[in-house]
């Protein structure tokens, strides 16, 4: 991975490290990952993926290395810094105002206003939410439902339509069915399935096996912060990965 | 299609009342009631015109405080200073106004006043990062103190006619001057608060400000300003005060903290930051204020009214918050 940049790669990250104090979260970790491709990102429990996606949001700020967001250098001061390049999170706790409507949660931060007064325009926000759950397929009972009433996998798919709606080029997942039942997984799967058909490039964290071979085209490992390697999905195993995870030869 | 078919609906008496957000009815619930209680027990003078308009006339430090209180409480903080606010920013106006004679450098100096308290009480709250419960415990003190300090625990009349008929004694096309700022501070906080991106913005921080954050909204810049504009309310009220009672005291606005905080909560404002409504806390107003009125013309003693207040509030909040966790 030190390759020059290639200029449409929505995310290219070289060497970041990250520092909590004597605690070393990351070390060394590389990756590119090209437009419609669904990478996913594994390890144990502390490994440090969430801190990785904390650090390509602009949460965190890596004490080396170098980001590349659609080709340009990225230093992310926070995370408006990095929406202002289009990266969206969907993250592990849903960042969402549960008593807020459902339209209120797709626009929040960014609401649409009308008029010389620029008064909230709840009508063109709600029109707007309704076509993209109908696009994305995301069955809820209204954009005007207050969230609160809805389900978490409905929930969910709210969270990972407004990524969505806002992403230009890259969407950052962090463990974005670990609360949801079979059923609820598998609609939010065809969510970010639908995702990569729109030409999104996906960064996703998951403790599931299954779902990193039913959605992801390749997979890295991280290990206590190291970076143990890539790998493409349909040419590694469950063990081989399960070895990759845990260190422990199978 | 995406759209879920509704359940179908229950359309007995049982249904119907189950469906009857009755938390949030609390206040309009109450206020019919206290209105036919002192209707029935007070009948010769409790309806007159006169006596209706000035349960509204004296509502209105009461509710232009409460529009303040709604947006502290909907970013899921506290403002313990607003009463010792009052008296300081009241002070403040009568002695500018004795020493200038200009009703609107009063008026100025006196919301200057409110919004620096608001600006520090907001600054210990976003720098310092410390809980708004206990910055504005301490402001509370810190503000009254300074207010007895002023002058020396002395009144300061307040006699300029255009500032009395402005904030006290004025009617406009028929309609007393303190209702058209009841009705103006109304107007002005429901507009901020459910048309402007500024309340959604608000609401999201008592929500959860984590969410707001990671949503590019400025949680600190919101905290901030709303604790200006909390500042800037009380002092308001403290004008009204002034106009009204035609001088300052120390003593204005020291209870307050209490009615407000009940007309607000009443009114279906969640203490738990993120739900607020500025009608009910108007309505809470008007309700603590006919209340206040109804106990005066029973008869009863100043001991005995602050008693039954007391309980009064009592109940009616616990009937707005309870069942809040089943919800
Ligand atoms: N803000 C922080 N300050 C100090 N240490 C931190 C901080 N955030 C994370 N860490 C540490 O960094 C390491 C990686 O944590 P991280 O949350 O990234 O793990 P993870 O791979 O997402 O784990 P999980 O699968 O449990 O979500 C852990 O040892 C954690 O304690
Ligand atoms: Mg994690």
């Amino acid at each position: 991975m030190t390759a020059t940049p290639t200029i449409t790669s929505p995310l290219r990250l070289a060497g970041i490290s990250k520092q909590f104090g004597a605690v070393t979260a990351i070390q060394q970790f590389d990756l590119e990952i090209e437009p419609g491709e669904i990478v996913a990102l594994v390890g144990d429990n502390g490994a440090g993926k969430s801190t990785l996606v904390k650090i390509i949001s602009g949460l965190y700020q890596p004490t080396n290395g170098e980001i590349w967001i659609s080709g340009e250098r990225a230093e992310l001061s926070d995370p408006s810094d990095a929406r202002a390049r289009g990266v969206e999170v969907v993250y592990q706790d849903l960042a969402l105002v549960d008593l807020q409507p459902v339209y209120m949660n797709l626009f929040l931060g960014r609401e649409l206003t009308r008029g010389p007064l620029r008064t909230l325009d709840r009508a063109r926000m709600a029109r707007e939410t309704q076509e993209l759950v109908d696009e994305l397929d995301i069955r809820i009972p209204s954009a005007r439902a207050q969230l609160s009433d809805l389900s978490g996998g409905q929930r969910q798919g709210i969270a990972i339509a407004r990524a969505t709606h806002w992403a230009s080029g890259l969407v950052l997942m962090d463990e974005p069915t670990a609360a949801l039942g079979v059923a609820e997984t598998a609609r939010v799967e065809e969510t970010i399935l639908k995702l990569k058909e729109r030409g999104a490039a996906v960064l996703i964290v998951s403790h599931n096996m299954e779902q990193v071979f039913r959605v992801a085209d390749r997979v890295t490992v991280l290990r206590r912060g190291t970076q143990v390697g890539t790998r493409v999905v349909s040419e590694t195993s469950h063990n081989e990965l399960v070895a990759m995870i845990t260190g422990l030869a199978s | 299609m995406t759209t879920l078919a509704a359940p179908p609906r229950d359309n007995t008496v049982a249904g119907v009342m189950r469906r009857v957000p009755w938390r949030a009815s609390v206040v309009y619930i109450g206020f019919v009631l206290v209105f036919a209680f002192f209707s029935i027990t007070q009948t010769e003078y409790f309806l007159t015109s006169t006596n209706l308009t000035n349960i509204v006339v004296q509502a209105a430090p009461i509710t232009v405080m409460a529009i303040g209180a709604v947006l502290v409480l909907g970013i899921g903080a506290i403002d313990l200073s607003i009463g010792s606010t009052v008296a300081l920013a009241a002070l403040s106006t009568a002695v500018v106004l004795e020493t200038t004679g200009s009703w609107w450098i009063a008026a100025v100096a006196g919301l200057v006043v409110g919004a620096a308290v608001g600006a520090t009480n907001g600054f210990f709250i976003t720098v310092m990062r410390l809980p708004s419960f206990l910055v504005t415990l301490a402001s509370m003190g810190l503000i009254a103190g300074l207010a007895r300090q002023l002058t020396d625990l002395q009144s300061v009349p307040v006699l300029d006619s255009t500032f009395v008929w402005l904030f006290g004694g004025g009617s406009l096309l028929g309609v007393p001057i303190l209702i058209w700022w009841t009705v103006a501070a109304a107007l002005v906080g429901w507009h901020v608060l459910r048309q402007r991106r500024f309340g959604a913005h608000v609401l999201a921080v008592g929500n959860n400000p984590r969410a707001a954050q990671v949503s590019g909204i400025l949680v600190n810049r919101v905290k901030m300003a709303v604790f200006i504009v909390s500042g800037m309310t009380a002092a308001l009220a403290g004008i009204l005060y002034d106009g009204r009672l035609g001088g300052a005291r120390y003593t204005l606005g020291e209870a307050d903290l209490m009615t407000v905080l009940a007309a607000v909560i009443v009114g279906g404002t969640a203490l738990t930051g993120g739900k607020a409504s500025i009608v009910g806390a108007v309505a809470g107003s008007l309700l603590m204020s006919m209340i206040n009125n109804g106990l005066i013309l029973s008869g009863l003693n100043v001991s005995q009214q602050m008693i039954v207040r007391g309980a009064i509030i009592l109940i009616a909040v616990s009937l707005s918050l309870r069942g809040k966790k089943s919800q």
